[in-house]
């Protein structure tokens, strides 16, 4: 890493004159009944980069949507470059030199990465689009942001890495003075985030100014000038990221301390219930896969974004096509393997996409954590009818349980905030009897206190004498959560640590080809 | 997909996946049908097939500018008769009112008929994008009314008496050996090629229909961009309205009841996708071409007419099979 040279920031540049790119004070903002933003303040200097740092619905969207003209606000100040702004809109804003790297939405898939990165700001010569020109600068910024991505190339044939690239090449396309980053690591390989660390630092170093949204620890150690944290909508403080640790931080975020985040999960190990022989998977993702999962342990699955640990599961519970090799599932044979064939083998999968394979997201809670076990007597009344009152004890008994937060029985999943999402989607899985419970990326997206109850269910669940196998690429979770890991690189597996064997150091060298010092990037929360 | 799968990949195949199969099937059945019927390929037969490929070019590259932007228009079948009644109504008035001059009746009168097409779809246009009613009912709901003022103001019965310059002039005379409406669809053809490859304009209306909250995000005015796109189908459906009067020489409110359906086949066959976002004149245009060849084709084997709209049905099925295996093929490889 070459940017050592550049750590301006706050601790360097206090009190300077130049006025603040941003400054938001007293500003409210609600929808309906519901206030997002109570009596905000927020300031942006030129040249650092200013961490938004808040838990999943503590009001860092509505903010930076409200920054970049998405949203409007009703009452107090919003002054942009030293001007009090009223009405802005996305237009206006990304004119006056505001930038945001949205987390998802911004791109068309049936157009090409070319096509994407001007939209809305296409060059033209006399009504006619100048595409030598564009081809030109779109080339430039690419080679002055590293990304080796073909400009011809259609979006819908990337990978989410390479889209994100899309994303952040987007927004860096033009001359711009404030930069907003959603949460830009989200679905970046850690070298590929590494390389967007280095280009956050050479643009502050070059004075712009950075709003940067993350819940993660080890980026905000590495960028933060200083941090702003957010709580249930409201201001809580700004604070300077070198006279602050980790902890404080998370103790203004949640407003309470813990001394332990990740629960000690006993080990306590019975029969085989699920294992792989030699699993080789059509589209080719995974190759030769071998391992097995005993009830009363958790397994869990490591390695970089896109090196096939969710296609493992995936083929666990039917989702992918296997050309060789076997799936057993308490000594049956898994042939043609499909998700119905999976349920009926107690096998229970959780997606890390919950708004497209987890939940319906415009139907009730009630419908949504039944729908997999409406066969099941205690769901059912004769061979046809539902027994509702069945289903509406069970949600009931679940959002208790669960401490599932919702506004009412008949609320829609989209209702809920991420963490409560995803709870609903442990329910559903809780409404039958299964052995195996598969969870991909269990915690993407979900603010940290629903982090910790569903750390708890899956403590439960292993405790109880279930099978419970994890794919994360928080490489904390999987640590910390599993009795066994199973390191994975480029379809193939790499490596098993067990026990006290499963350490970051003896995780992270399997990681990468050569174990490279590009790894420290990642240390739990 | 792997960089040694895409350099394996043959030139052939590389041809197939940016032009895709149309072209093939169609010189396939051009051949098929002049080695089965030689009075395909007589000049008369030829400019009879050409003519009908027009009026479906332009009707179906309105249906195709909807489409793309994320919608649907049921309606433009029935704005074709509106525009038929209107337009005819009008001539009649204007020369009954005496005017003596037929060209000054004929551009009036095709003004007139233009209005109400164009106010079709600017009410399309606003439930769709303003109100954002479902682009299926909305269109239904004007279609029904379109149709149903048609036929009030006709009372069933066709217009006649509309000046020789229109009946018979634009109606069946040619220039350069071809009717007039060839020369329209070749403009339309060549205006629409021009906006989506080369202008902004283009590229917002696959903005729109790829992802309508990104465009938004991206500063673009989405909502204009959907109206503008049932303002420009509307009134492509009128422009066929009028050519389609001239060419039956009488204002019929049931004129183009048929085209709804084969615009949005027309535009399926030719690789419009119905998600949004995707779509291109130049294969609408070669798909209207199909279409008519097929028609011809099976009218020349004096094949029973009923059966022409089964085997249309199958192929539109099989034109969206293939599109949509080619999709999910696509995606399997990412």
């Amino acid at each position: 890493m070459s940017s050592t040279s550049t750590k301006p920031g706050a601790s360097v540049a206090p009190g300077t004159s130049a006025a603040p790119l941003i400054k938001i004070a007293h500003l409210d903002k609600s929808y309906g009944a519901f206030k997002a933003l109570e009596d905000m303040q927020f300031e942006l200097r030129a040249g650092e980069v200013h961490v938004l740092f808040g838990e999943n619905g503590a009001g860092k969207s509505t903010l930076i949507q409200i920054i970049c003209g998405v949203q409007s606000f009703d009452a107090g100040t919003y002054s942009l470059f030293g001007e009090n702004v009223t009405s802005l809109t996305p237009a206006v804003a990304h004119q006056k030199g505001v930038s945001i790297v949205f987390q998802e939405f911004s791109l068309i898939p049936d157009m090409t990465v070319e096509e994407n990165l001007f939209l809305g700001h296409e060059m033209t010569s006399g009504g006619r689009l100048a595409k030598g020109a564009m081809r030109a600068k779109v080339q430039t910024v690419l080679d002055r942001l590293g990304f080796h991505l073909d400009p011809a190339a259609r979006v819908s044939t990337l990978r989410r890495a390479h889209q994100q690239m899309v994303e952040i090449a987007k927004a860096l396309l033009w001359d711009c003075k404030v930069l907003i980053l959603d949460e830009p690591t989200a679905s970046l390989t850690d070298q590929e985030a590494a390389q967007l660390f280095d280009i956050i630092e050479q643009l502050r170093s070059e004075g712009l100014g950075i709003v940067y949204v993350s819940h993660r620890m080890p980026e905000i150690t590495r960028l933060a000038d200083r941090v702003t944290v957010l709580r249930d909508g409201k201001f809580i403080a700004t604070v300077n990221k070198a006279d602050t640790s980790e902890k404080e931080l998370v103790q203004l975020m949640t407003g309470r301390t813990f001394d332990e985040f990740f629960p000690h999960i006993k080990r306590d190990v019975g029969d085989t219930v699920l294992s792989f022989e030699n699993v080789t998977l059509q589209s080719g993702l995974a190759e030769n896969i071998s391992f097995e999962v005993k009830r009363g342990e958790v397994l869990g699955f490591a390695g970089l974004a896109g090196c096939g640990k969710s296609e493992v599961l995936r083929a666990a519970f039917g989702l992918e096509v296997v050309t060789t090799g076997r799936i057993t599932a308490n000594g049956v044979s898994l042939d043609k393997h499909a998700p119905r064939k999976a349920l009926s083998n107690r096998i229970c999968y959780f997606p890390s996409d919950r708004a497209t394979e987890g939940l319906a997201m415009h139907q009730s809670l009630i419908s949504n954590s039944s729908i997999a076990a409406l066969d099941d007597p205690v769901f059912s009344r004769g061979k046809t009818l539902l027994n509702r009152r069945a289903e509406k004890g069970f949600t009931e008994k679940m959002i208790d349980k669960l401490k599932i937060r919702t506004p009412g029985l008949n609320a829609k999943a989209d209702q809920l905030s991420g963490g409560n999402k995803q709870k609903l989607m442990i329910a559903r899985g809780l409404s039958r009897e299964f052995d195996v419970f598969l969870f991909d990326e269990p915690t993407v997206g979900v603010d940290i206190q629903a982090k910790l109850e569903i750390y708890d269910v899956i403590k439960a669940l292993t405790e109880e004498g279930k099978a419970v196998v994890i794919a994360s690429s928080e490489l904390a979770e999987v640590m910390h959560m599993s009795h066994r890991v199973i390191v994975m690189r480029e379809g193939k597996i790499v490596g098993e640590l067990d026990g006290e064997a499963v350490t970051e150091d003896a995780l992270l060298s399997h990681f990468f080809d050569h174990g490279d010092e590009e790894t420290q990037g990642q240390h739990a929360p | 997909m792997t960089a040694q799968a895409a350099l394996s990949e043959s030139r052939a195949s590389k041809l197939m996946k940016t032009i895709g199969i149309l072209p093939f099937v169609l010189v396939l059945t051009c051949v098929l049908l002049a080695l089965y019927e030689p009075r395909f390929l007589r000049t008369s037969n030829l400019i009879n097939v050409l003519r009908n490929a027009s009026f479906l070019t332009i009707i179906s590259a309105g249906q195709m500018l909807v489409i793309i932007v994320g919608g649907f228009d049921i309606s433009v079948g029935a704005i074709v008769a509106l525009t038929s009644v209107s337009s005819a109504l009008s001539m009649v008035g204007l020369s009954s009112m005496g005017i003596e001059s037929a060209g000054v009746i004929v551009a009036l009168g095709c003004l007139m008929g233009l209005i109400p097409a164009l106010m079709v779809g600017i009410a399309n246009g606003f439930l769709v994008s303003v109100l954002k009613i479902s682009p299926f009912m909305v269109t239904i709901g004007t279609m029904t009314i379109a149709a149903g003022i048609a036929g009030y103001v006709t009372g069933g019965t066709p217009i006649y008496d509309m000046p020789e310059l229109f009946t018979r002039e634009i109606g069946r005379g040619k220039v350069f050996g071809l009717p007039y409406i060839v020369y329209a669809a070749a403009i339309v053809l060549a205006v629409l090629w021009y906006m989506q490859n080369q202008t902004r304009l283009g590229r917002y209306f696959y903005a729109v229909g790829g992802n309508e909250k990104a465009s938004r995000l991206s500063g673009l005015n989405t909502r204009k961009y959907i109206w503008l796109a049932y303002v420009l189908s509307a009134l492509l459906a009128g422009i066929v309205g009028l050519f389609l009067t001239a060419r039956v020489g009488s204002g019929e409110a049931t004129l183009g009841s048929n085209l709804m359906l084969e615009s949005i086949s027309v535009a399926v066959i030719g690789g419009v996708a119905l998600k949004g976002g995707v779509g291109r004149i130049q294969m609408v245009a070669l798909s209207a071409l199909f279409l008519a060849v097929l028609s011809n084709g099976m009218s020349l084997a004096r094949i029973d007419s009923k059966y022409h709209i089964i085997i249309i049905g199958l192929v539109i099925v099989i034109a969206v099979a293939a599109e949509s295996f080619r999709e999910s093929r696509r995606s399997n490889h990412v």
